[in-house]
């Protein structure tokens, strides 16, 4: 081997090439050095670690599903060291007496074991159960407020997706898992389920073979969805999840309007170390309550139900609530089903059960893309409605939720029926009605209150906040004091744009050559204008400027009248 | 903090002229924990003993878990309570949510909370950046020859296609094809044949038609299905579960095709429901109308399992039976038509509907 000649005393490699350090905590700087030299973390801090979050209570409902998310993650994997996926048939000889000698599944015997012989395993399991319904349920809570405050708008329409990608996989997540068990209840679910995907038309009872494996139930279908419960649909989710926060870090998070907030800004607090600490212990007070719901509160005891078994329900079957208004919309809907030739076609089962479900996913989807159309607004909003400034927005909202909550009540009939003893039949046909009267009726009122709500906010901007104080003036006459209100909030009432509906615009113009730009047909600028004609205008400068002057003078005229000049002597305080 | 500004794209359209002006971001209030030096240490001896507080439940479950017997347990009301159970459960959650309550509170009496403003970015790439990628995909296409030489992506999109059919095919076994023949022995047919016993459930005993009760439900089964185990008894009992009946000879209206059907009164419907298969097990007496407990489809067993009210498309099948030499209940041929939900190649023209003879 060849030696070098020389050494030089300045060549390079003596120099200490290491960059110089990102200035961390003494303890930890050998071991963030060394990440960084192979990761460049450094870089990855100075854009993340100040990043500012705004603050508010409906920024919460995101974090809660993605705790329990994360909790169901955790409980999950204890879950599955004990729970046996398997259908075959074993002789129960377990602990609980009342199940003794009885045949079941082994997917149903290991669920009696976690419940009743693993320490924690009935906890972990009551915690698992609890956790999946707090996570469908803050997904559903805040898609809302993302649709009732415009989130959803450019950029975020592609988040928007992520988002209904993630709800209809929490469902089909939270379906799976309650099916595992094998119990009277669940089984009962997974014979809907069976009898839901032979209604599909033509290809329904090859899905049905598919699925089971052949006939109902078999021995394939519960580790068939155990794969889809532990491996497929959460390997979805995590994926989807990454993508959605990624995308809440790119895009940076919406903000309420109020002072100082612009629509190229973003105030609120750092992520470290203050949102570190809050949505870190946010983490933990999600995990704690779902773990003392666990110990405190039962849910699905299933040792209660006894195994599947095809001749046999309980009365008052309820599926969990996320599958209500399905459940809801398969009883109401009249037994519509065709015998053609040797085929049977059942919509009773088909439209409510698949049908609806694509529809409610399919129009959730579609909506932020409508909407721009309906506006012709392409500009990036980063700034919230608030919901009364988007009047038909809103109503177009509270109407869906009339209809998914009155479809989720027929989804409890029986359970109305006894309750308030009324007549199963006679609720049933009301609710026939009610799933299309009522969303309208809901649309027509919000969109009044919306307005009324608008009408109040000039009132407060041109007057002032009521003060509370009666003032009688000199001729015997009361009224109210107002006080102004501050710039801060003045603004924030205000601040607001109010679009112009689109008007009709031939695409070409009189000599047949394409304009640019335009394009708007009747039918559009009709839409355009039912969605954003509906207004209360706000307050101009100049009228905000006239009503504080009109303020002002009452004020004078009060001002010099001696008896009076102290005119809260003889107030009443109208406060309660 | 704030990133690069310049390149911030005003709004397209010109925003009308704010009413009332921004005055920008509120003047920070101190908190009673800034300005307060009791508070501030109240609030800091809180938040260690919240910290303090977890790790003493941490242990104490520890201690629970390993001490207490998983037996043991007490009456509340009419409520069991298991105390290993509640009591690990309480004291873990209890331990959790004194670090989240503790770091929250952290959070809002002892982290400054001055708000602070960070600018927005330009989302879009810049047009430059545009650009040079327009430009470098043009470069790569040239240089991979796909431009001049068409078929290469034509092809290459076509071996991709199609290579991804094996891989769907494999699909083609998840379970047996549902083709007539295979339809006929699985999903068209139960148990039932001429000469089977119907026996109660459970108990498998043979019924005598003179021990039916008058307007009561007695639940049955084919007496071969106690032979059965595992997977091919529960789908055999899918379909072959039954209900008895014996209604006033009187009340009940029997078509004439089903006048042999059944045994003075004594009637025998299959237990599936129509809609999506549930045991349909609710019946009521005065009116001879049984109710299905999911979907509450209601059918008339007084008039051949006609559908009165809910979503069921059809009758309840009807299972003909008779009487042996010694006064047992006997079926007399399987039911006539398939039992259970619709799907889609199931001939229901034979089904029965009001008004057939």
């Amino acid at each position: 081997m060849a030696k070098p000649a020389a050494t030089s005393a300045d060549a390079p490699v003596l120099d200490d090439l290491r960059p110089p350090a990102p200035s961390p905590g003494r303890g930890a700087a050998k071991p963030l050095r060394w990440l960084d030299d192979r990761l460049g973390l450094a870089r990855v801090g100075r854009a993340g670690l100040r990043k500012v979050f705004p603050d508010h209570w409906s920024f919460l409902l995101g974090e809660i599903a993605l705790y329990s998310f994360i909790v169901l993650l955790l409980t999950g994997v204890f879950l599955t060291i004990w729970f046996k996926p398997s259908m075959a048939e074993v002789e129960y000889q377990g602990s609980y007496q009342l199940l003794r000698g009885i045949p079941m599944s082994e997917a149903y015997m290991s669920t009696l074991d976690i419940s009743f012989d693993v320490r924690g395993g009935l906890l972990v399991r009551q915690v698992h159960h609890w956790a999946a319904i707090l996570f469908v349920a803050a997904a559903a809570v805040h898609m809302l407020r993302v649709f009732f405050t415009g989130a959803f708008r450019k950029p975020r329409e592609i988040n928007w997706l992520i988002g209904i990608g993630l709800f209809s996989m929490a469902t089909v997540e939270g379906f799976a898992g309650y099916s595992l068990p094998d119990d009277l209840l669940s089984g009962t679910g997974l014979r809907f389920v069976d009898g839901l995907i032979r209604s599909i038309p033509l290809i329904g009872t090859w899905a049905e073979f598919f699925v089971f494996g052949g006939e109902f139930p078999g021995t394939l279908v519960i580790p068939r969805l155990y794969m889809v419960h532990i491996l497929l649909v959460p390997g979805l989710l995590l994926g989807l999840i990454a993508a959605h926060i990624g995308l809440v870090t790119y895009h940076k998070h919406t903000q309420y309007p109020g002072p100082g907030r612009t629509n190229g800004n973003v105030v609120g607090y750092p992520l470290f170390p203050v949102y570190m600490a809050k949505a870190g212990g946010f983490f933990f007070i999600v995990f704690g309550v779902t773990v003392l719901m666990g110990a405190t509160m039962q849910i699905n005891p299933v040792w209660m139900y006894g195994p599947y078994n095809p001749s046999q329900v309980t009365a008052g079957s309820q599926p969990d609530w996320y599958m209500g208004w399905v459940e809801g919309a398969i009883r109401i809907i009249p037994n519509w089903e065709w015998h053609v030739g040797g085929t049977t076609w059942s919509w009773q089962i088909f439209l409510p059960g698949v049908g609806l479900m694509g529809l409610l996913f399919t129009g959730l989807a579609l909506y932020p893309f409508v909407e721009a159309w309906i506006t012709g607004d392409r500009r990036e909003h980063h700034i919230l409605d608030r919901p009364r400034n988007a009047p038909t927005r809103t109503a177009l909202g509270v109407a869906g939720i009339t209809c998914y909550g009155l479809f989720w009540l027929a989804g409890g009939n029986d359970i109305l029926a006894t309750h308030f003893h009324l007549s199963l039949n006679a609720i049933t046909v009301f609710m026939r009605v009610a799933v299309f009267v009522g969303p309208v009726l809901a649309f027509l009122a919000t969109r009044r209150i919306c307005l009324s709500l608008q009408r109040r906010d000039a009132e407060r901007v041109l007057h002032g906040a009521e003060s509370g104080v009666i003032v009688r003036d000199p001729q015997g006459g009361y009224s109210e004091a107002h006080e102004p209100i501050s710039q801060e909030e003045g603004f924030t009432l205000t601040q607001h744009d109010q679009p112009l509906p689109l008007e009709e615009s031939p695409a070409t113009d009189e000599r047949g050559v394409r304009r640019r730009g335009a394009g708007v047909t009747g039918f559009r600028a009709r839409l355009s204008r039912w969605f954003l004609g509906t207004r209360i205008p706000k307050p101009t400068r100049g009228e905000i400027e006239a009503a504080h002057e009109h303020a002002g003078q009452i004020e004078a005229a009060h001002e010099p009248d001696a008896a009076a000049s102290d005119h809260r002597d003889d107030a009443v305080d109208a406060r309660p | 903090m704030s990133l690069d500004t310049t390149r911030h794209a005003p709004d397209p359209a010109p925003r009308e002229v704010a009413p009332i002006p921004d005055p920008g971001v509120e003047e920070h209030l101190p908190r009673y924990t800034d300005t307060d030096e009791r508070a501030g240490r109240r609030a800091y001896r809180q938040i260690v003993a919240l910290y303090g507080l977890s790790p003493l439940l941490a242990i104490a479950a520890i201690v629970v878990y390993f001490a207490v017997p998983t037996t043991l347990s007490f009456e509340l009301g009419s409520e069991t309570i298991r105390v290993h159970h509640a009591l690990f459960g309480l004291l873990v959650g209890l331990a959790i949510l004194c670090i989240g309550v503790g770091s929250v509170h952290w959070a809002k009496t002892v982290m400054a909370d001055t708000e602070v403003v960070e600018e927005r970015h330009e989302l879009a790439s810049s047009p430059q950046d545009r650009e040079i990628v327009a430009e470098q995909f043009a470069a790569g296409t040239e240089e991979s020859g796909i431009g001049r030489r068409k078929l290469l992506g034509v092809s290459l999109a076509g071996a991709l296609g199609t290579v991804a059919l094996p891989p769907l095919v494999m699909l083609a076994d998840m379970g047996p094809w549902p083709i007539a023949s295979t339809r006929k022995e699985t999903i068209e047919k139960t148990l039932w044949a001429e000469g089977v016993y119907l026996v109660t459930d459970v108990t498998y005993r043979r019924i005598r038609a003179s021990e039916v009760p008058l307007n009561e439900l007695v639940n049955a089964q084919p007496e071969n299905l106690q032979d059965l185990h595992g997977a091919e008894f529960q789908q055999a009992k899918a379909k072959a579960s039954i209900i008895i009946v014996r209604m006033d000879p009187n009340r009940i209206q029997v078509p004439e095709s089903r006048r042999d059907w059944n045994v003075g009164g004594i009637q025998c419907y299959s237990k599936i429901c129509t809609h999506v298969g549930c045991p349909v097990n609710l019946f009521e007496r005065q009116t001879g109308h049984l109710l299905c407990p999911c979907h509450q489809s209601t059918f008339d067993l007084g008039n051949s399992g006609v559908v009165i009210f809910g979503p069921a498309g059809r009758s309840l099948p009807q299972l003909p039976i008779t009487t042996d030499q010694d006064g047992y209940l006997v079926a007399r041929s399987d039911f006539t038509v398939p039992v259970g939900p619709s799907y889609f190649e199931r001939d229901s023209t034979g089904d029965y509907e009001e008004g057939d003879r």
